[in-house]
């Protein structure tokens, strides 16, 4: 069984932004990168597939800038056997990334697409639902649990109402939520054997696929900001105040 | 220009969610010609449409009854919405941003070949919107092109419902669309619990690491169950396995705008941060004078969680 990942490159989930005076964007210029947290887990789940023996090769895949190497890089010290590097000096959106992935998945034909169920940057959530539409394939999405068989899988999904479960059909996109597992820190010894390892690069010409109809940026601004508040020194004057604004 | 949006009816078990009538109220910022909406049932469609036929502002509601909707799988129900999009002409097509809607928007706009929106908080124009990024550290304001339907999400925390009192008309829908049979529906695990739910409750008590254990949350539950409220808490407490996962607020978990949030022993990650911003009264109850929690705090006090309680008890009676 052949498993592919896709990677991508964000701002670190440590890091506080910065947004640009000029509304423009986000700092990006010198501030920490690191692999989208999800699609860590996903990377984390299919390396633990081949530790068990259940897939015998992991493909991770990128689309993003040069410096996305890295994350390329750090998917290759967890165990990923090679990767793929769709590079685009442009950011690309969901629609887009979807059609890279399925042109990316109909020449590598993997029995399972893991993807993280959404970026801590742009926080659209779109690209695995959108990738599975493209190749008329099943989803399972915000999985929290997933039990391989040769032909199908049985995901459990954190829904809002509790855990779904859910058989689809091989091949299948799946998307990973926070308690699926928790990924390893990678050993030195992973990280310089990651080096040797192979990354075929490409591009959206090579693969044939136009960029996709989408949005425009017109505006980033920061959030609105609460009022700040008081401190009370105690239950009783926490409840008066409660009960002066009708809450309890 | 003339618009006409279509909303996709979030529900379970014969019952119409909240999130529908709060994504109609920003269906009606956006000032079309025509709001329908959609529900995909099975043989209860028609209750849950007449639930939905009473929200304001909407013309007709349509509802499809298909066994095959008795579970709503993204793989089945996308390709009936796209086709129902394209036949009734629709410039628009909204759902919640509930695990629902961010299952089944994007798939849908795949099918119909357009970008989509997710989150939408404000409306500028038909075509343009605000919506969060970066875990609601960033507001972004994105254009879609015109010439496409306008897919997305709307951040139901950001909207109120929309008033009942309409009578909207109702009509059956035949969606002559294949059913895929790669995606069974094996089971719904749900904590069943006669508080309030946590999405749409006026009141959330909720509980964090400090907390210290699932038996020490009773004191959550006892107390949240005195005021009337439901309870939450945040990713720290859901990870340590003091609740279970479906309990989370934050920008992984629940996006939640109550009147009054009481939160307890969670410092306020940015993370949790970004599920409570829309609330109208946070108070934060936390052992250490330094957490992060009291910067967006309407009302603060330190202590210790487990002298506070007892008190706060006695003092609402």
């Amino acid at each position: 069984m052949k498993v592919l990942v896709s990677v991508k490159r964000a701002i670190d989930y440590n890091v506080r932004i910065q947004i640009k005076s000029d509304g423009s964007g986000v700092v990006t210029d010198g501030v920490k990168h690191s692999m989208n947290p999800f699609d860590e887990i996903a990377v984390e789940q299919a390396i633990r597939w081949k530790e068990a023996g259940l897939c015998d090769e992991v493909v991770a895949v990128t689309i993003g800038p040069d410096a996305a190497g890295e994350q390329l890089r750090s998917a290759l010290a967890f165990g990923c056997d090679r990767a793929i590097h769709v590079k685009t000096e442009e950011p690309v959106q969901p629609l887009t990334a979807a059609g890279v992935f399925k042109a990316i998945a109909e020449n590598e034909q993997p029995q399972v697409f893991l993807m993280g169920k959404q970026a801590i940057d742009d926080d659209a959530s779109q690209t695995g639902p959108m990738t599975a539409a493209l190749l008329g394939w099943p989803q399972a999405t915000f999985a929290s649990s997933i039990e391989l068989a040769d032909d199908s899988a049985r995901v459990t999904r954190e829904v809002d109402a509790g855990l779904e479960t859910l058989d689809v059909d091989l091949p299948a996109v799946i998307t990973t939520d926070l308690r699926l597992n928790e990924p390893r820190y990678l050993k030195l010894p992973n990280i310089m054997k990651a080096k040797k390892k192979p990354i075929e690069s490409s591009s959206l010409d090579e693969l044939g696929v136009a960029p996709a109809a989408a949005l425009e940026s017109l505006k980033t601004a920061p959030p609105p900001q609460r009022e700040s508040g008081v401190r009370v020194e105690s239950v009783d004057e926490l409840v008066a105040k409660l009960k002066e604004k009708s809450l309890l | 220009m003339s618009y006409k949006i279509l909303i996709i009816a979030d529900h379970l078990q014969g019952a119409l969610n909240e999130s529908t009538a709060r994504t109609i109220a920003c269906a009606q910022q956006i000032a079309p010609d025509a709001i329908d909406v959609l529900v995909l049932a099975d043989d209860g469609a028609a209750a849950i449409a007449a639930e939905a036929a009473r929200i304001d502002g909407v013309a007709t509601v349509y509802h499809a009854d298909d066994a095959a909707h008795a579970h709503p799988t993204a793989a089945v129900l996308a390709p009936r919405i796209a086709a129902a999009v394209e036949r009734g002409g629709y410039s628009h097509v909204l759902g919640p941003n509930t695990t629902f809607g961010k299952d089944l928007m994007p798939r849908v706009a795949a099918l119909l070949g357009a970008p989509m929106v997710t989150d939408i908080m404000a409306v500028h124009t038909p075509h343009e919107f605000d919506r969060p990024i970066y875990a609601g550290n960033a507001v972004n304001t994105v254009a879609a092109p015109a010439d496409r339907v306008l897919v997305a999400s709307v951040r139901c925390a950001s909207y109120p419902a929309a008033a009942g009192g309409n009578e909207a008309a109702i009509e059956p829908l035949e969606l002559d669309v294949e059913v895929p049979s790669h995606t069974r529906f094996v089971g719904l695990e749900q904590q069943t619990s006669d508080r309030p739910d946590l999405q749409t409750a006026p009141k959330v008590v909720s509980g964090g690491r400090g907390v210290g254990s699932e038996e020490n949350f009773r004191i959550i539950y006892n107390f949240a169950d005195k005021i009337g409220a439901a309870v939450g808490a945040s990713r720290a407490a859901v990870d340590a396995g003091y609740v279970p996962n479906d309990m989370q607020v934050g920008q992984t978990g629940k996006i939640i705008s109550p009147t009054l949030y009481i939160c307890f022993g969670i410092s306020g990650a940015i993370q949790h941060l970004a599920g409570i911003k829309d609330a109208g009264t946070i108070v934060a109850i936390n052992k250490d004078e330094d957490a992060p929690i009291f910067e967006i705090a309407d009302i603060g006090l330190v202590g210790d969680l487990f002298d506070i309680i007892p008190e706060l008890e006695r003092a609402v009676g």
